[in-house]
């Protein structure tokens, strides 16, 4: 296949992000990524559970008392729909309908900036009303590093679709930017699959004990 | 024009596979949106936390199942060496988080 065969719009073959070598490293390579994504939040995760509720001589807020479920829940429902709208992106690049595809892409980038817009408020929050800052405490620390590199990679995801789109949106769709696109959905859905256990772990268990 | 007819007729079957896998999609993210309502229901109930810890924690392994089966496309087939990879990370993070917590306890 030439390089000119690649970057043709019409008559794309079945499942387009993987019909090229360069497709299928990405494929598996972006795979073998998030098992090393899943290791680097799981420190994070350990810390947090190991330095929750220490505030050393200092006085903090107990988890109880600190979070909020009613804002975790809409962001929980921001990000779920977030990742449904990317499987619909994906869906109508299986059937080459490049349109529809950035429609869906640019829903879920609304969504992502929804919940971001939703955690810069309850870190301001949190630091303004509460005085729970990144340096007051152990469990500040853990905290904010937990969910704040959560926070960004959901900057970068969005930043990574956004450019994408944007990039692509004269080419159309074609064997070198499918699997750009699937990848990038990949890695929205890990963010999701990361707030699941986030909302479970920090919040819902840190409103329970 | 044999081959035309071929291609139309995988192309319409390609069309209906993906609207299948549309469907179980849907239905796994009406699961996940319950569940998820399930978990802060029992913890905003002020159930005993014996009980809400295990159930919401089993609620999200099952959610993370959803997200990787269904919308990460781990059911397809070809799907051996991601399903090799995340697990391994997942094993790795299963001792990580072990070993964290249980130091503190020492």
């Amino acid at each position: 296949m030439t390089h000119d065969d690649m970057l043709r719009s019409d008559n794309l073959p079945h499942e387009p992000e993987k019909a090229t070598l360069e497709g299928k490293n990405k494929f598996l390579g972006f795979w073998f990524f998030l098992g090393g994504e899943t290791v680097l939040f799981a420190s994070l995760f350990g810390t947090y559970l190991a330095l929750k509720n220490s505030f050393g001589g200092t006085e903090g807020v107990p988890t109880t008392e600190l979070y909020g479920l009613e804002l975790v829940f809409i962001m929980t429902v921001l990000l779920l729909t977030s990742s449904l709208t990317s499987v619909y992106a994906m869906y109508h690049m299986k059937n080459h309908d490049f349109k529809k595809m950035q429609l869906w892409l640019g829903v879920t980038v609304l969504l992502g900036l929804g919940f971001l817009g939703c955690e810069i408020y309850e870190f301001y929050h949190y630091v303004h009303e509460y005085h729970h800052t990144f340096t007051a405490h152990a469990f500040g620390s853990a905290f904010y590093t937990l969910v704040g590199f959560h926070g960004g990679h959901v900057v970068f995801g969005l930043l990574w679709i956004t450019t994408l789109m944007i990039r692509n949106a004269k080419r159309g769709l074609n064997l070198y930017n499918a699997p750009k696109f699937y990848i990038a959905s990949l890695y929205w859905h890990f963010i999701d699959v990361v707030w699941v256990f986030i909302f479970t772990v920090v919040y819902l268990m840190g409103k329970v004990a | 024009m044999s081959k035309n007819t071929n291609s139309a007729h995988s192309e319409q079957f390609y069309k209906e596979k993906h609207k299948e896998e549309m469907k179980h999609q849907v239905i796994t993210f009406a699961m996940m949106i319950i569940f998820t309502i399930i978990a802060f229901g029992l913890v905003a109930g002020g159930f005993s936390k014996y009980f809400t810890i295990p159930v919401i924690l089993v609620l999200a392994v099952v959610q993370f199942l959803f997200q990787l089966y269904y919308f990460m496309h781990m059911n397809q087939k070809g799907h051996e060496m991601p399903a090799l990879m995340i697990y391994s990370g997942v094993f790795a993070a299963a001792l990580t988080v072990l070993g964290l917590t249980t130091i503190v306890w020492w």
